[in-house]
């Protein structure tokens, strides 16, 4: 293998198992906001003890997300330095904001929030909930808008010695063409994966007793999600893929598997075998002129295909078709769900219908799957480039030697497998025990990452 | 421009970097020593002597990387390969440490392990920061706009040796912490290992200066060519009294001096490292203005920074501020 496969196998890995953790705490740290903020409306108990249940489990996947995060601030440089000489001084500055903006936000008032609501009272602690939830969207609108400019760059000039530099103002850098439709369509992700993970939880616990009034009440939540934000996520991922169609034309054209123009409509491959030889969409399944539908939302409308791109500036089709697929097929089994939700609602079978119980627990993990198609079908689908059209990515690389890579890459593998594999193992022992009535906040244990909050000993020590 | 932001940002990422080592050297350091301490209450109140404030520190690190891809994009794309084992062992070190923070308390059958783990991480990242300091000291081979040797250029004797002597230096000041921070027998061993750590860095800082001007001419231009050799000289002579200062304050059971004089001593150790390099951002290749950012890049960072620093600045020192006391089995007292 050349280094550069190596590198891009490094990245693809690190960011990967990074990835899964942010999708888990955005969405997490916003239902505890809400959990939270119900407690407080209406007194009840059973959220308080959610908020309790959950807050376990979000202090685990933040560690985790800490540390997977540092080592992504270093893998540009050590892995893509000539992209990082080139597009430092655009997207520097958005990551140094993100370091400046969210990680004090997230820092600053998680200790508060671990700590426990009934030593700094209600206002203050719902009030650092609310900062964490925020901070992780912060955390996400910065990292989007980075992602986001590599994808549609504008805004730039080129200096002297090649480097992408800011032309004037930073807002058409930062609110680039993509990255509205790629923000919402990203966060409405991680509310969809936390949705999914707390209804296969709830699930769990309901197959087991379905009177348990914890696992009731966070299936109920999670299940008002599936049926309200699935759609929604539809509809985003729609004008998603238009405006990518604006933007990156190749990239849909791998994702429908259009291997040829379409001047008369084109059809939506729904199922093939992409045959990258013969450059053919192999036992395809078709409905005729979807894609024409679907694209322009006119049966007729002509559609170009890769044969009108050349080879060498075309995305590697057979992942792409297999990654979207997943994808949107896991969006549409998600929403399916909801439905399925809606009507046992309306029959009041919500905590009786064993076979949707056991369809959400098989569907608990589908969100960390369709996230990570999704990061997929995107980034492989601007390959390939790094920034879209004016840097390759073959020529990216830092110029490091194969073995170097090598070894590397299997050092990460072997960590990242055992510690993130105990921390998975950790927070599945979590989700295991049902939800009871009197949830303990962090089983009297020192408060670890806790930020860099000193209400907990400002507490004990009678300061506050 | 009359205002050289180049300047300020060399001055902000040297801020960080010396934040970083004051702070997170010393819960490093105790990671390097946690198998000095037995099992138990022990290890429980070291570790809790951190555990508010370690993953803060860290954050400074997240932040001198970000900064120099963002201020010298140039330096940051030529030394992070340069020095791409050690960094990356230096990486892996952290995430060992860090999740060993959360899980020894979340699975007490596996505690040992992940003790263990917290020691490996810890010596790991310490021997790999010293190494990388070394390797970038002793210098870059550079072609063009780009790292130019090989794989293992960063391994010498001499980035050896800095490896070795930042890992005492960590130790050192972890000891230090120790005794200020508790009380008792633990604080009894910690005042006995500060001793010997200190013995030994010493002699390690000696080594590295003495090695230091034979690197690259200009470093031995720059410290012993009349009459700068006037001012530079001040560094070890000041660096003398330090210790000599250290040492008694050790005899004299003093709880919070040791630690101060040890930072103290790092703080000249940076200094020298400063002079050295100045004002390049590669030694002898690359200097900050070749490396800086174009101004927008520069001024549009700045103003983050200006609001931020000093919150997170006052923030931090607060958090150390309520965390002023001794520490129990069970947190702060």
């Amino acid at each position: 293998m050349l280094a550069i496969d190596l590198a891009r196998a490094q990245f693809a890995f690190t960011v990967s198992f990074h990835f899964l953790f942010p999708a888990f705490s955005i969405g997490l740290a916003s239902f505890l906001m809400v959990l939270e903020g119900f407690w407080l409306r209406t007194g009840r108990g059973v959220y308080a003890n959610l908020y309790r249940y959950w807050l376990k489990i979000f202090a685990v996947v933040f560690a985790m997300g800490v540390v997977s995060g540092l080592v992504m601030s270093y893998q540009f440089g050590t892995n893509w330095a000539v992209f990082s000489d080139k597009a430092g001084p655009v997207i520097g500055p958005l990551m140094a904001y993100e370091v400046l903006t969210a990680f004090f936000l997230e820092a600053g008032f998680l200790g508060v929030m671990l700590f426990g609501i009934n030593k700094v009272g209600k206002e203050l602690h719902f009030t650092a909930t609310c900062a964490v939830a925020l901070g992780t969207f912060i955390s996400a609108f910065w990292i989007i808008a980075v992602n986001s400019w590599m994808q549609t760059p504008v805004g730039y000039a080129i200096n002297s010695v090649g480097q992408f530099v800011p032309k004037g103002s930073w807002l058409p850098i930062i609110f680039n063409p993509s990255m509205p439709y790629r923000l919402v369509h990203t966060v409405l992700a991680a509310y969809l994966t936390t949705a999914f993970a707390v209804g296969g939880v709830g699930a769990w616990h309901l197959l087991r007793d379905n009177t348990n009034p914890g696992a009731r009440k966070m299936f109920s939540m999670a299940m008002w999600m599936a049926a309200l934000v699935a759609p929604i996520q539809i509809l985003a991922g729609d004008a998603h893929g238009l405006n990518t169609l604006e933007h990156q034309p190749a990239k849909v054209m791998a994702m429908e598997g259009h291997y040829d123009s379409h001047p008369h409509g084109a059809p939506l491959i729904l199922f093939g075998i992409p045959n990258t030889k013969t450059r053919h969409m192999d036992y395809a399944i078709e409905v005729p002129k979807a894609s024409s539908l679907i694209l322009k939302h006119d049966l007729n409308a002509p559609l170009k295909g890769l044969d009108t791109i050349p080879l060498d500036k075309q995305p590697p089709v057979s992942i792409l078709f297999w990654s979207f697929r997943v994808m949107v097929g896991l969006g549409m089994a998600m929403a399916g769900l909801g439905l399925w939700s809606l009507i046992a609602r309306a029959r009041h079978k919500l905590y009786d219908w064993r076979w949707m119980h056991r369809a959400a627990l098989l569907l608990g993990p589908s969100g960390f799957v369709a996230v990570l198609a999704g990061w997929v079908t995107t980034e492989v689908g601007r390959q390939p480039y790094t920034i879209y059209g004016l840097l390759r990515t073959a020529q990216s690389a830092s110029p490091l030697d194969a073995p170097a890579v090598a070894a590397s890459l299997v050092a990460f593998a072997v960590v990242y497998f055992t510690v993130f594999g105990a921390g998975i193992y950790y927070l599945l022992r979590l989700m295991a025990k049902p939800p009871h009535a009197h949830e303990t906040t962090l089983d009297g244990t020192p408060v670890r990452s806790a930020g860099i909050t000193p209400a907990p000993a400002m507490i004990e020590g009678g300061v506050a | 421009m009359s205002l050289d932001l180049t300047i300020i940002w060399a001055g902000i990422i040297g801020t960080a970097i010396v934040l970083y080592v004051i702070m997170d050297g010393f819960d490093l350091g105790i990671g390097i020593l946690f198998p000095q301490f037995d099992v138990g209450d022990e290890r429980d109140r070291t570790m809790n002597s951190i555990a508010p404030v370690w993953d803060g520190n860290e954050t400074w690190l997240v932040l001198g990387g970000g900064g120099l891809l963002a201020a010298f994009p140039l330096a940051y794309a030529i030394i992070l390969p340069a020095l791409y084992a050690p960094l990356i062992a230096m990486l892996l070190g952290l995430v060992l440490r860090g999740v060993a923070f959360e899980f020894r308390w979340r699975d007490a059958a596996h505690r040992a392990l992940w003790d263990a783990a917290f020691t490996l991480g810890s010596t790991v990242a310490a021997v790999a920061q010293g190494v990388t300091l070394g390797a970038l000291l002793q210098g870059i081979t550079v072609t063009g706009r780009a790292y130019g040797g090989g794989w293992w250029e960063w391994l010498t004797p001499f980035s050896l040796l800095t490896g070795v002597g930042l890992a005492i230096g960590y130790a050192l000041l972890g000891s230090c912490w120790l005794i200020w921070k508790t009380e008792g027998a633990l604080q009894a061993k910690a005042f006995g290992l500060a001793r010997p750590l200190g013995v030994a860095l010493i002699v390690a800082i000696a080594a590295v200066s003495a090695a230091t001007p034979f690197l690259q001419q200009h470093y031995y231009i720059r410290w012993l060519s009349f009459p700068g050799v006037l001012a530079t000289a001040q560094v070890p002579l000041a660096s003398a009294i330090v210790t000599f200062l250290f040492f008694r304050s050790l005899a004299k059971r003093h709880e919070v001096a040791p630690f101060a004089y040890a930072l103290a001593l790092f703080g000249l150790c940076l200094i020298g490292l400063g002079i050295s390099i100045w004002p390049d951002v590669i030694p002898g290749r690359v200097s900050i203005w070749q490396a800086a950012a174009p101004y927008q890049s520069q001024l549009f960072m700045l103003v983050g920074v200006s609001i931020m620093l000093p919150i997170i600045l006052a923030y931090t020192g607060w958090a150390y501020w309520v965390f002023r006391g001794k520490v129990g089995a069970h947190g702060y007292h």
